[in-house]
């Protein structure tokens, strides 16, 4: 099995309802995201609106996050349509997010972009794993696993987001198949 | 089929959709404002080149409201971002903070400015631009890329919705507006309720209700995750939009027997002031089951609180009263803020009621205090403060301040508040 397809590392646990606000407070969306300097600085706020009492997210001294997957309830991402949310989070060096349902636009944006797999989950993993805990996900075979223990979470596949996905995102996608050129 | 999948089957070229298809459709217009249209303007030149030209510039309107009264540097940049590929590709539709043509809250302005036909099919880089189903149209919210995409090939690949109808009849009570409406189907179905459908909405209570009204409507739908919201266009659009633009347009109508994922029926004849109480839209309370709550700051304003009508509304309670606690008035739009010295209760400005009322200084138009945004901005929250606004988002940290609370609710309930300093019914005033 190819390396790409496998997400390693530890987890951040967050519960439902995480909206743009705590991935990413307004006060940081005078950066744009195709700045690199900028794109940099927001990974470096990702889950900033989060109240006092959350583990810091982007704890790494270059601004980036240990964490490689973060695990939500239901709804993640609800409110605003800003893209520097699913960016702030790819920009910090996660990968993964693993929820049990998606707002629309924020799970449109990570496809759209690239910057994360915007992943489903068939049970509520949020009760399943606390901040810190080892996972592995394999994004072909679709399962998370825990790795303390060994268990095993299966998770939804993509269907008919699934050939943009693997392309890579929006832009990608339209050149495979021909939308755009170039 | 649904109004919904008609217009997205005409802007597909096809003569049939049904949810779940994923098409290619033809936009009609692309809205972006000061905070995504810089980094929209990127992902543009970078996937088209730097010397690319838009799909059609008669179809791109840029609005900045966000970040306009403020010292920060980048929001400063971001809006000569703006001017600059405004000037490099010549695009008509651009409403420049600093000139006459400056409007103010995209979604208030789009309407006003004849930009929202029905029939069509709008795209904009911010969630709230579900407001333009008030008038007819499938209108959206998407990200940066997506609408990158579009300024370079005019179409968009998206799924076509389910549906869920809102059937709302009865008499709308005194002291009760459209926000009371639909906090109370948000709080019934909850901050997911719609995610991925298209909330339609109808009944004798929608027919009777203004243009503006309707746009307080639609423009919450997002608030139940909803894709789109949307409100068949009759008579009254018709004069609306006509008045504001002579562009043609083509109405289109659910039919009779469209299929829908659910369908709600609401009597609101009896309905009571609505709010939603801390941290999410659908936490819905009575009026009178918080009243007494203290409350620091009032805040009337926004896209969908900020509205001539929503005005009219705080200042019939206003009038020969004064306010008992820090009290915003923001209007949405240039439009609005003249409107204030134009339209009259007994004779009196509303501006007049306000300031005799002793609110803070109207602030000029933007999205202000209902974002946060930088330090500076106008009603943003710093600290612990406890808020009743006519936004409508309550999230921790939407204002500003992560420690403050946020109680939404409609501009008589912000009224009567503001004059008592805690929670208040506006039957009670």
């Amino acid at each position: 099995m190819s390396q790409k397809n496998m997400i390693k590392g530890p987890v951040y646990v967050l519960q439902d309802n995480i909206d743009t606000d705590l991935l990413i407070p307004a006060c940081y969306l005078n950066l744009v995201p195709t700045i690199p300097e900028e794109y940099r600085k927001l990974g470096s706020y990702a889950l900033a609106g989060l109240p006092e009492g959350f583990t810091k997210f982007a704890s790494n001294s270059d601004g980036t996050t240990p964490y490689p997957i973060v695990i939500g309830g239901r709804n993640f991402g609800c409110g605003s349509s800003r893209e520097h949310a699913p960016i702030a989070l790819g920009a910090a060096g996660t990968k993964a997010v693993v929820a049990e349902s998606y707002a629309r636009i924020f799970f449109r944006n990570s496809v759209a972009t690239g910057e994360i797999y915007p992943l489903e989950s068939n049970e509520r993993l949020c009760d399943c794993f606390k901040t810190g805990d080892e996972a592995e996900i394999d994004i072909i075979g679709n399962t998370i696993t825990r790795v303390s223990d060994g268990k095993v979470f299966t998770l939804k596949p993509a269907g008919a987001v699934a050939p943009v996905i693997e392309a890579g995102g929006m832009f990608a996608y339209a050149r495979e198949i021909g939308m755009i050129k170039g | 089929m649904t109004i919904t999948e008609k217009i997205l089957a005409k802007g597909a070229g096809v003569n049939v959709v049904n949810p779940g298809d994923n098409i290619w459709v033809n936009v009609d217009v692309l809205l972006t404002h000061d905070v995504c249209g810089p980094g929209t303007i990127g992902i543009f030149k970078r996937e088209f080149g730097a010397d690319a030209k838009v799909f059609d510039r008669e179809k791109i309107v840029i609005i900045p409201d966000h970040y306009i009264y403020t010292a920060d540097e980048k929001a400063r940049r971001n809006v000569d971002t703006l001017r600059d590929f405004v000037a490099e590709q010549g695009l008509p539709y651009f409403y420049d903070p600093g000139t006459d043509s400056y409007c103010g809250v995209c979604h208030v302005a789009l309407p006003e400015l004849g930009h929202v036909r029905p029939g069509e099919i709008i795209f904009g880089t911010d969630s709230h631009t579900c407001t333009a189903g008030a008038l007819g149209a499938f209108s959206t919210g998407i990200g940066n890329t997506d609408a990158g995409f579009i300024m370079g090939v005019g179409k968009l690949l998206i799924k076509v919705p389910e549906t869920l109808r809102f059937v709302l009849d009865g008499v709308v009570p005194e002291y009760i507006s459209a926000k009371d409406l639909i906090l109370n189907i948000i709080g019934d179905i909850g901050v997911d309720g719609a995610t991925y459908c298209a909330m339609e909405f109808s009944g004798t209570t929608i027919d009777a209700l203004s243009i503006e009204e309707r746009c307080t409507i639609c423009n919450m739908a997002i608030e139940a995750g909803a894709k789109n919201g949307i409100i068949a266009a009759d008579e009254k659009t018709f004069e609306y939009v006509k008045a504001r633009t002579d562009k043609p347009f083509y109405p289109l109508y659910s039919d009779a027997d469209a299929k829908v994922k659910a369908e709600y029926h609401y009597d609101v004849s009896q309905l009571e002031p609505i709010v939603a109480k801390p941290h999410l839209p659908d936490n819905k309370a009575l009026v009178r089951e918080c009243s007494g709550i203290k409350v620091d700051q009032v805040y009337i304003g926004s896209c969908t609180g900020g509205k001539l009508e929503d005005f009219y509304m705080a200042a019939k309670i206003m009038q020969g009263r004064e306010v008992g606690v820090r009290t915003l008035i923001v209007p949405a739009t240039r439009y609005v803020e003249k409107g204030l010295d134009t339209t009259k209760i007994n004779g009196q400005s509303l501006r007049s009621i306000f300031e005799e009322a002793g609110v803070e200084p109207i602030a000029p138009p933007s999205c202000a205090g209902c974002l946060g945004g930088p330090s500076d901005t106008f009603g943003r929250t710093h600290g612990e403060e406890v808020v009743l606004s006519t936004t409508n988002r309550n999230f921790v940290g939407r204002m500003g301040s992560k420690k403050s609370q946020i109680y939404l609710a409609s501009p008589y309930t912000a009224a009567a508040t503001a004059i008592k300093g805690y929670i208040t019914d506006p039957r009670d005033i």
